[in-house]
C-alpha cells in the first residue's frame, strides 16, 4: 500500500489496480438486450448509439453528395432535374453539419471517453444524457419528414426571403434543427457540469487531458451560441406560419438580420464541429510519439480562445451582403485573428513529434492526414477573410473546398482518428491494421481528387450551387466526381473491417497503444461503471518519461459495491478480476 | 471522497460520490441553463433593439397600445412569486414541510393570476386586430412597420409566458413530491434548482416590462 500526495491538503491511501486483460464483466456483457440499450443510462451506451445514428446520417448525406457528383459529370443536365439537385445539395449540407459534424465527435466519442478520462463513473446527469439522444432522434424524424414530403431547396443557410416563399417543407426542418440545438445544449450542460464537478481525485486543471480540454472549450460554445440558432429557427419558422416579418423584406423586415442572426450560430458552430477535433488529435499525437506534448498550456487555452474568438468574426459570411464597410474591415481583422490560436495549435503538435519515437498506427497516419489537410483548409479561410479576394471568391467552389478542407479534412478526419484510436477500448476488438491502413490512403487520395479541383475551378469563378456549367471546367469537375468515388469506396472499405472486426477481430488488450490516458486503465471493453475503484491520478496524461504503475493507481479502501477493502498491492490483481 | 455504494442515503444516485457532490452538479447544471435561457431570449432582445434603433417613433408610439397598468400589476405579481418560492427554499432548508407547499402553493396560485392577466391583454388586442404579422389589421397605428412591433411584442410575452406555464408545471411537480415527503433539509436539490429557473422567469419580465410598456 501506497500514500500519494494529490493536493497540498489531503493524503490519500492508495494501490496499483492492474486493468484486467480478461474482464468477466464488462458494459456489454451486462444489461443485454435492445430494450436495455434504449433505455440505458449508461454514457458508453449512449455514446455507442449517437454513433450508430451519425453513421446512418453520414451514409444518407454520402449518398445525396455521390448523387450530387455524379450530376456534375457532364456540363450539361446529366441524370437529375435542377430542383432535385437543389434539394439534394440542401439536404447533404443539413445532415451533414447538424446531424454528423455537430454531434459525431463530442455526443458519440466524447459521451464514450469523458467520463472515462475524468476517472468518473458517469456524466453528471445521465438521465438527461439520454434525454438528448431521444431528442436528436425526433430532430431526425422531422428531418426525415421533410424528406419525404416535398423536400428542402434553401440551402443549409436557410436564408430568408427565399426560405420563407420556398413551396419546400422549411417548417419542418427549421423545427428538426431546433430540436436538434435542445440536444447539443444539453450534451454541452452535461459536459461542463462533468468537467467541473465529477473529476477523480488528483486530476487538477492542469492535469486535464487535452481531449477534456477540447471538448469544454466545446460545451461553451454549444451553450452560448446554439440558443441563439434556436431563438432564429424559431423566429423563421413563425415567419412561415405567421408572417411575423421580422425577416421579411416585402413587409418592412430585414433579411441581412437573420443573416447576422444565423452566423452568429453558425460560425462559432465550425468550432463545435473542429475544436473536438482538436481535442482527439493531442490525445492521439502524444500516444504514438510515446512523449509529453509539447506547450500543453498554449494547446488548452488556444481552445478557449478560439471559443471566445469565434463569436467575434461571424461577420466574414456577409462580406458582400451589404453590410457597413467599417464592420466588414473589423470582421476581416478579427478573422485574421482567429487563425492565431488555431496556429499555435498546429506547431505545438509539429513540435510534439520531434524527437518523439513515432509508431505510424493507423490513428496516427489519421492525425498527419489532418496535420496537412486542415492546414490548407485554415490557410484558405485566411484567404477569404481578405476583403478583396473575398469578393472575387464569395460563393464559389473555392469557398467550397475551403469548407470541406476544414469540415471533411479536419473534423471528419479527426474523428476518424479518435475512431480508430478508442475502437479497441468501445468494442473490446482490434481491426485489421493493414486494411486500415489502405483504406486510410484511399481516403487521403480520394478526398484531394475531390476537393483540390474546386479551389482551382472557384478561383476561375465557376460558383457553387448550380447544377451545370460551362465546357471550361469539365475537367476539373469530372476529376472531383471521380474522386468522390474514390472516397466512397474508403468509406465502405472501413465500415466492412470495422464491422468484421466485431465479430471476428482479435481481441483488444486493455492498452493495446500503451498510452497514459486514464481510460485506457479501464478493460477492454470498460466495466459498466468504468473503473473497479476510485482512480487516483498523481502524473499529468502525457508523461510518458514515468512507468506505468504511477498510472494505475486507485483509493485503497474502493472496492467495487463495498468489497473488503483490506487487501494489500498484490492482491489488488485478484480484487479486479474476481469481481 | 470514498466511493462505497453501501454508504449512500437513498436520494444519492449511484454515479456521484456523495450528497455534497449531487448537489453542487445540478445547481452548476442549472446556471449554465440558465445562461443558455439568456441568449435564447438575447436573441429577442437583439431583435428589439435593431428595431428600436430603426424606427424609434414606431415604438413609442405602439407602446401607448399596451396596457402600462395592468404590466404593472403583472410585475408585482411575479416579483411577489420570486419572494414564495425564495421562502419556500427557506422553509425546505429549514425542515419546515408546510411553509415549502404552503408557499410552493402561493407561487403557482400567483404565476396563474399572471397568465390570467395576460389573457385578458391578449384577448383585447386580438378583438382590435393587433395580431403579429401578416394577420395584423388594426388601423390605430399609422406605421408601415407596426405590424413588425407586434411581432416582438408577441414573440417575447410569448416565450415569456411559455416559460411561466413550464415554472408552474415544475412547481406543481415539486408540490407533488413534497406531498409525498420527498424532500427534507438534507435533500432539496429540486426545490433549489426549480427557485432557480423562476427567478430568471421573473428577472426577464422585469426587462420586459419597460422595453415594452413604459417607453415614451
Ligand atoms: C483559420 C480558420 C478559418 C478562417 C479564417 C475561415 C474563414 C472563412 C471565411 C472568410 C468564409 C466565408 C467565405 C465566403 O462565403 O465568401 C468561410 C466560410 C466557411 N467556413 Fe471557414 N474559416 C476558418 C475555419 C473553418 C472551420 C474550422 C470550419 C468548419 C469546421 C469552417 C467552415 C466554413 C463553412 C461551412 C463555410 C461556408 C459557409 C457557407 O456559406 O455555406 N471554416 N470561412
Ligand atoms: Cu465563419
Amino acid at each position: 500500500m501506497a500514500t500519494a500526495e494529490v493536493s497540498n491538503t489531503r493524503t490519500l491511501k492508495v494501490k496499483r489496480f492492474k486493468p484486467s486483460e480478461d474482464p468477466k464483466k464488462t458494459y456489454l456483457t451486462e444489461e443485454k438486450g435492445l430494450w436495455s440499450w434504449l433505455t440505458t443510462v449508461d454514457h458508453k451506451k449512449i455514446g455507442l448509439m449517437y454513433l450508430g445514428s451519425v453513421t446512418l446520417f453520414f451514409l444518407l448525406g454520402g449518398v445525396l453528395a455521390l448523387l450530387l457528383r455524379t450530376e456534375l459529370l457532364t456540363p450539361a443536365k446529366t441524370f437529375i432535374e435542377a430542383d432535385t439537385y437543389n434539394q439534394f445539395f440542401t439536404l447533404h449540407g443539413a445532415i451533414m453539419v447538424f446531424f454528423v459534424l455537430v454531434p459525431s465527435i463530442p455526443a458519440a466519442l466524447g459521451n464514450f471517453i469523458l467520463p472515462m478520462q475524468l476517472g468518473a463513473k458517469d456524466v453528471a446527469f445521465p438521465r438527461l444524457n439520454l434525454a438528448s439522444f431521444y431528442i436528436y432522434v425526433i430532430g431526425a424524424i422531422f428531418t426525415f419528414f421533410a424528406l419525404v414530403n416535398n423536400g428542402l431547396d434553401t440551402g443549409w443557410t436557410f436564408y430568408t426571403p427565399y426560405s420563407i416563399e420556398s413551396n419546400s417543407s422549411v417548417i419542418w426542418v427549421t423545427l428538426g434543427a431546433f430540436i436538434l440545438g435542445f440536444s447539443s445544449i444539453l450534451t454541452g450542460t452535461n459536459f461542463i457540469t462533468t468537467i467541473h464537478k465529477m473529476r477523480a481525485p488528483g486530476i487538477t486543471w492542469g492535469k486535464l487531458p487535452l481531449n477534456i480540454w477540447a471538448l469544454y472549450a466545446t460545451s461553451i460554445i454549444q451553450v452560448l451560441a446554439t440558443p441563439v440558432l434556436a431563438i432564429t429557427l424559431l423566429l423563421l419558422t413563425m415567419e412561415r406560419v405567421f408572417g411575423i416579418g421580422i425577416f421579411d423584406p416585402a413587409m418592412g423586415g430585414d433579411p441581412v438580420l437573420f443573416q447576422h442572426f444565423f452566423w452568429f450560430y453558425s460560425h462559432p458552430a465550425v468550432y463545435i464541429m473542429i475544436v473536438p477535433g482538436f481535442g482527439i488529435i493531442s490525445e492521439v499525437i502524444t500516444t504514438f510519439s510515446k512523449k509529453h506534448i509539447f506547450g500543453y498550456w498554449a494547446i488548452a487555452l488556444s481552445s478557449l480562445a478560439i471559443a471566445f474568438i469565434g463569436f467575434l468574426v461571424w461577420g466574414h459570411h456577409m462580406f458582400t451582403s451589404g453590410q457597413s464597410a467599417v464592420a466588414t474591415t473589423v470582421f476581416s481583422f478579427l478573422t485574421f485573428l482567429v487563425g492565431i490560436p488555431t496556429g499555435i495549435k498546429i506547431l505545438n503538435w509539429v513540435a510534439t513529434l520531434y524527437k518523439g519515437s513515432i509508431e505510424m498506427k493507423t490513428p496516427m497516419i489519421y492525425v498527419f492526414i489532418f496535420l496537412f489537410l486542415f492546414s490548407i483548409g485554415g490557410f484558405t479561410g485566411i484567404m477569404l477573410g481578405s476583403l478583396a479576394a473575398d469578393i472575387h471568391l464569395h460563393d464559389t467552389y473555392y469557398v467550397v473546398a475551403h469548407f470541406h478542407y476544414v469540415m471533411m479534412g479536419g473534423t471528419l478526419i479527426a474523428l476518424l482518428a479518435g475512431l480508430h484510436f478508442w475502437w479497441p477500448k468501445m468494442t473490446g476488438k482490434m481491426y485489421n491494421e493493414f486494411q486500415a491502413k489502405i483504406g486510410a490512403a484511399l481516403i487521403f487520395i480520394g478526398f484531394n481528387m475531390t476537393f483540390l479541383p474546386q479551389f482551382i475551378m472557384g478561383s476561375q469563378g465557376m460558383p457553387r450551387r448550380y447544377y451545370n456549367y460551362i465546357d471550361q471546367f469539365t475537367i476539373f469537375h469530372q476529376t472531383s466526381t471521380i474522386g468522390s468515388y474514390i472516397l466512397g469506396v474508403g468509406f465502405l472499405l472501413i465500415a466492412y473491417y470495422l464491422l468484421v472486426s466485431l465479430f471476428r477481430g482479435e481481441k483488444a488488450p486493455a492498452n493495446p497503444w500503451g498510452s497514459r490516458g486514464l481510460e485506457w486503465q479501464a478493460t477492454s471493453p470498460p466495466d459498466l461503471h468504468n473503473f473497479d475503484h476510485t482512480p487516483v491520478i498523481i502524473n499529468g496524461p502525457y508523461d510518458y518519461h514515468k512507468p506505468m504503475e504511477e498510472f494505475q493507481l486507485g483509493l485503497a479502501d474502493s472496492g467495487h459495491n463495498g468489497h473488503d477493502p483490506s487487501h494489500d498491492a498484490t492482491g489488488a490483481k485478484q480484487e479486479v478480476v474476481s469481481n | 471522497m470514498a466511493n462505497h455504494s453501501t454508504s449512500h442515503p437513498t436520494h444519492v444516485q449511484h454515479h456521484f460520490v456523495d450528497s455534497d457532490q449531487q448537489f453542487d452538479s445540478a445547481k452548476l447544471g442549472m446556471w449554465v441553463f440558465l445562461v443558455n435561457e439568456i441568449l435564447f431570449f438575447g436573441g429577442l432582445f437583439c431583435a428589439y433593439i435593431v428595431y428600436r434603433a430603426w424606427h424609434p417613433e414606431l415604438f413609442t408610439q405602439a407602446a401607448t397600445e399596451l396596457n402600462a397598468f395592468w404590466g404593472a400589476v403583472n410585475t408585482v405579481v411575479l416579483i411577489g412569486s420570486s419572494l414564495t418560492v425564495a421562502m419556500a427554499i427557506r422553509s425546505v432548508q429549514k425542515n419546515q414541510i408546510k411553509g415549502l407547499k404552503i408557499n410552493l402553493l402561493i407561487t403557482i396560485a400567483l404565476a396563474v393570476v399572471f397568465m390570467v392577466v395576460k389573457g385578458f391583454e391578449y384577448a383585447h388586442k386580438f378583438e382590435l386586430g393587433i395580431l403579429p404579422g401578416e394577420l395584423y389589421t388594426y388601423e390605430g397605428i399609422e406605421h408601415a412597420q407596426a405590424a413588425i412591433f407586434f411581432s416582438i411584442y408577441y414573440m417575447m410575452t410569448g416565450i415569456h409566458a411559455l416559460h411561466v406555464i413550464i415554472g408552474i408545471g415544475l412547481m406543481w411537480w415539486i408540490y407533488v413530491r413534497a406531498n409525498r415527503g420527498e424532500f427534507s433539509s438534507e435533500y432539496y436539490t429540486p426545490v433549489e434548482i426549480t427557485g432557480l429557473y423562476w427567478h430568471l422567469v421573473d428577472l426577464i419580465w422585469i426587462f420586459l416590462f419597460p422595453l415594452l410598456y413604459l417607453i415614451e
